[in-house]
């Protein structure tokens, strides 16, 4: 089927029973659409990575370096000694196998490995033999096996197919996290310069220009700039987008998609005329072009280097406090990491906006406060004005994107902006959403066309949610806050349940929003409003 | 396979006990000496495995919140799933520990045509992990009558709310009938679901034929071979106080059932079994969601090497400039 187009029936013609081989016996099959391409020499060599080479996924030989078990052995040691996570995941799984049928990659592909608690078993069953008393001992019986090539393999293919997404450790009676395991493992892989291509190049483009997509400073500017012309179109108001501008009161860091990709653009050109309206005094950052972060998904110390600037432009620029846009795992490291790693923002202020007085008590340290808890306390205020039957074109569904779901759990700000925006509002099954909402399936950085079969497979159980209030209820857009959302959701619901298109919360809020002197005929895409064409035509 | 071997590991260790005991006559191996070193390995075991988690730092605070997060005033936060303070994760903490509350969430996947997938409730496991480990906790502290004299309250309100059904002479226990029940079912469904057959280690199966080989020894003891009780109560009170004396005459089964839980202490710090300490340490449950409230301290953070502003813009400041961006230098 290798050039074959996918089709739905065949990818949903799953098998769920395991094979009746031992899983240790079975051996990695990396084949095509199911594995990300090997990262480019120069971006390796630009972060200083180790061991960066041509090597090709689907040869044998994988060119590891000569002592790479040495290299995998000290490094899982040195894990396991910084991260008591991770320690006491290796230990206390009992394998009762709560997890198994939560995780969408399984769900999607029948993968017996794709199972959370297998999934983990591939470095546990390392960890056991090299590191445990009843492994050294009883070997296999103890569930250890030996480190091989083999098994490097098998952590390349896995530890690539699972998106941190962390649905798992909802339903682990001890929480155990997958995602912790999975970046233990990633990070042992990048140890043998065994990382892919669409991770470590958007790190090495953030790393040099600031954001993942490697816009330099004036293209940055270009595409503001571009964006307030299209403002103007659609709303006939020219609306101001300071950029490193020193003094202001708030900066304001968005994933870089939001300024250059599609449907996210939407959402931006909502931004504009949100701020524009309330007259925010805010400045964008050419250098902190980014809040998403690559690094996250290569190594902690990655992750604190590409973090690193966020809050050295807030001091450059001397601005009192951070607003952060619509993105998933950008929002779990500015909530769960940034403080810890770059910190302590004590050069900022304690968030208050300037609009209401509200305080984000909630932001007091971290001093970033996410879009969706800024806007929503505008609206409970009643500084915004919308006209919801904007929208009325759409008929709404919202994603939860996993890592603000299950990794700070902003569930209720998204939904009230919803309600506030639009008159078609309908939540997915209830398995399905908040803490139990399913991931796009391209998350953590394997949102490549060369994986598409494995995204389509782990989108399954989000379309397929999206596809039931479609037939109910013929929902036409599915909203999140994520920019890997926005990016790879299109294609997932072109593939399970065509017709439904993605957006941002905030190009609903820009669509509803009444703006001063505004004259407006359609939307923020540039279509007329449900029963504006009529009219045209009349 | 790995079932097999571990019930044929539990034989052997009773035939271990049956001949030692039976036909050798080591008493005081069985009754003294190996009850004493067993416990000996279970403390150091359990506190050594406690440091050894314990020593390694909790670099980050990674909480996963299952519910709406504490943020603005008016919207309701879900304080037991996504608890922002010290109380009220020890509250989360204590449901968990006490009422397995995230296996009571779980759900069935369902693959049906369409394709379509469906999510029904699925309580079984839950019900069945809890029955066990009450039935167990109950079960051992009514074994605390051995080891006090006069025996204290609390045991015997326990022993007669667990008698309560007044069944049979002696009084059955429920714990009894509902552990041996809890543990086959958990045996059970280990052996028949695919995936959790697949994913099914020796480690798993060994643990639940020792403690099923224990209960099934106890209730023998008590219901059927019968053994002669106050001897036990001579050789336990003997423990206790360091002056042990292994009396001839106790019955066989008995020491079956002790070099079982004998068994059962020295291997439980080296197994799975020692999730009843790592749940308290599990940092995705312990840990209040108030990141970014309060700063989390990493004992290891290092400075790593970043990209300066300067750096930054040096390499384009001349684009900067063409563009009308303000720059630090001219």
């Amino acid at each position: 089927m290798s050039d074959e187009k996918l089709k739905s029936e065949q990818l949903a013609d799953i098998d769920y029973n395991p094979p009746s081989k031992d899983w240790m016996d079975v051996k990695p099959v990396i084949k095509k659409g199911t594995f990300n391409y090997p990262a480019v020499e120069a971006s390796e060599k630009y972060l200083d990575l180790p061991f960066s080479r041509k090597w090709d996924p689907r040869d044998d030989d994988w060119k590891l370096p000569e002592n790479w078990k040495e290299i995998v052995l000290k490094g899982l040691k040195d894990l396991l000694g910084k991260y008591r996570s991770f320690k006491v995941f290796m230990d206390i799984c009992v394998r009762c196998g709560a997890c198994a049928d939560k995780c969408h990659f399984y769900l999607g592909s029948g993968d017996p490995k794709n199972m959370p608690v297998l999934r983990a078993e591939l470095l546990r069953s390392v960890y056991r033999n090299d590191f445990t008393t009843a492994g050294k001992i009883f070997g296999k019986l103890a569930g250890a096996r030996e480190l091989t090539e083999d098994v490097i393999k098998e952590w390349f293919l896995y530890f690539y197919q699972c998106t941190e997404c962390r649905r798992c450790s909802v339903f682990c009676p001890y929480g155990i996290d997958t995602a912790e395991i999975t970046m233990m493992g990633r990070e042992l892989l990048n140890k043998l310069g065994l990382g892919i291509d669409w991770i470590n190049t958007p790190a090495a483009n953030c790393f040099r220009t600031g954001n993942h997509l490697g816009i330099q400073p004036h293209g940055f500017k270009d595409s503001v700039d571009f964006a307030v012309d299209d403002l103007l179109d659609f709303t006939g108001i020219r609306v101001e987008a300071p950029i490193n501008k020193k003094g202001a009161e708030i900066l304001f860091v968005v994933p870089s998609a939001d300024y250059f990709g599609d449907p996210h653009y939407f959402g931006f050109l909502g931004y504009l005329a949100l701020f524009h309206e309330i007259g925010l005094d805010y400045t964008f950052s050419t250098f902190a072009s980014e809040g998403g972060n690559f690094g996250l998904f290569h190594s902690a110390e990655m992750m604190k280097r590409l973090n690193a600037k966020i809050y050295a432009e807030a001091r450059r620029l001397g601005v009192k406090w951070i607003i952060g846009g619509e993105c998933g795992h950008m929002w779990r490291v500015l909530h769960q990491y940034m403080d810890t790693i770059n910190g302590p923002a004590d050069f900022l202020e304690e968030p208050v906006s300037p609009i209401t007085g509200t305080k984000f008590e909630n932001a007091k340290s971290t001093k970033m406060v996410h879009i969706a808890e800024f806007t929503a306390d505008l609206i409970k205020h009643n500084k915004v004005k919308f006209d919801r039957s904007r929208n009325d074109h759409w008929i709404v569904t919202f994603h939860d994107s996993c890592n603000t779901a299950r990794g700070m759990g902003i569930l209720d700000e998204p939904r009230y902006i919803i309600r506030s925006t639009c008159n078609n509002f309908y939540d997915m099954p209830e398995n399905t959403i908040r803490e139990q909402t399913f991931c796009c399936g391209s998350g953590s950085g394997i949102g490549t066309d060369e994986n598409l079969e494995m995204r389509l497979r782990g989108g399954f159980p989000r379309a397929n949610a999206v596809k039931y209030v479609r037939e109910k209820h013929g929902v036409n857009l599915l909203t999140c806050m994520c920019a890997i959302d926005k990016a790879t959701l299109p294609a997932v619901m072109d593939f399970w349940v065509p017709g439904v298109e993605l957006a941002g919360v905030h190009e609903l809020v820009g669509n509803a929003l009444i703006m001063k002197g505004e004259k407006r005929s359609g939307d923020l895409r540039g279509q007329p409003f449900k029963g504006e064409e009529v009219k045209e035509h009349v | 396979m790995n079932a097999f071997y571990a019930l044929f590991a539990v034989i052997l260790l009773l035939l271990v006990a049956w001949v030692g005991v039976g036909t050798v006559d080591l008493y005081s191996l069985f009754g003294i000496i190996i009850p004493y070193l067993a416990f000996t390995i279970f403390i150091l075991g359990f506190l050594y495995r406690i440091i050894k988690w314990a020593i390694s730092p909790v670099p980050f605070r990674i909480p996963t919140t299952c519910g709406q997060q504490k943020s603005l005033p008016w919207l309701k936060s879900s304080k037991l799933d996504n608890p922002h303070n010290a109380f009220w994760t020890i509250i989360r903490m204590a449901l968990e520990v006490l009422t397995f509350r995230s296996l009571f969430r779980s759900t069935r996947a369902e693959l049906r045509e369409g394709p379509k997938i469906t999510y029904g409730d699925t309580k079984w496991l839950w019900a069945g992990g809890l029955a066990f480990h009450w039935a167990f906790l109950i079960i051992i502290l009514r074994h605390y009558r051995f080891f006090v004299e006069p025996v204290p309250a609390f045991v015997l309100y326990l022993q007669s709310m667990d008698g309560l059904f007044q069944i049979g002479l002696p009084v059955l226990y429920i714990t009894d009938a509902v552990i041996v029940v809890a543990a086959s079912y958990l045996f059970v469904r280990r052996v028949f679901i695919p995936q959790v057959r697949y994913i099914s280690l020796f480690a798993d199966y060994f643990p639940l034929f020792l403690i099923g080989g224990i209960a099934v020894t106890g209730i023998l003891m008590r219901y059927f071979t019968k053994i002669d009780v106050s001897a036990v109560k001579e050789l336990t009170l003997g423990w206790i106080n360091f002056k042990p004396a292994a009396p001839e005459g106790i019955g066989i089964m008995f020491y079956l059932h002790l070099f079982l839980v004998s068994v059962l202490f020295a291997y439980f710090p080296f197994s799975k079994l020692m999730h009843l300490g790592g749940i308290f340490l599990s940092p995705a449950r312990n840990l209040a969601n108030n990141n970014r409230a309060k700063r989390h301290v990493n004992p290891w953070n290092y400075d790593v090497k970043v990209h300066t502003y300067e750096e930054y813009e040096d390499e384009f400041r001349e684009v900067m400039k063409e563009a009308d961006l303000p720059v630090e230098k001219e």
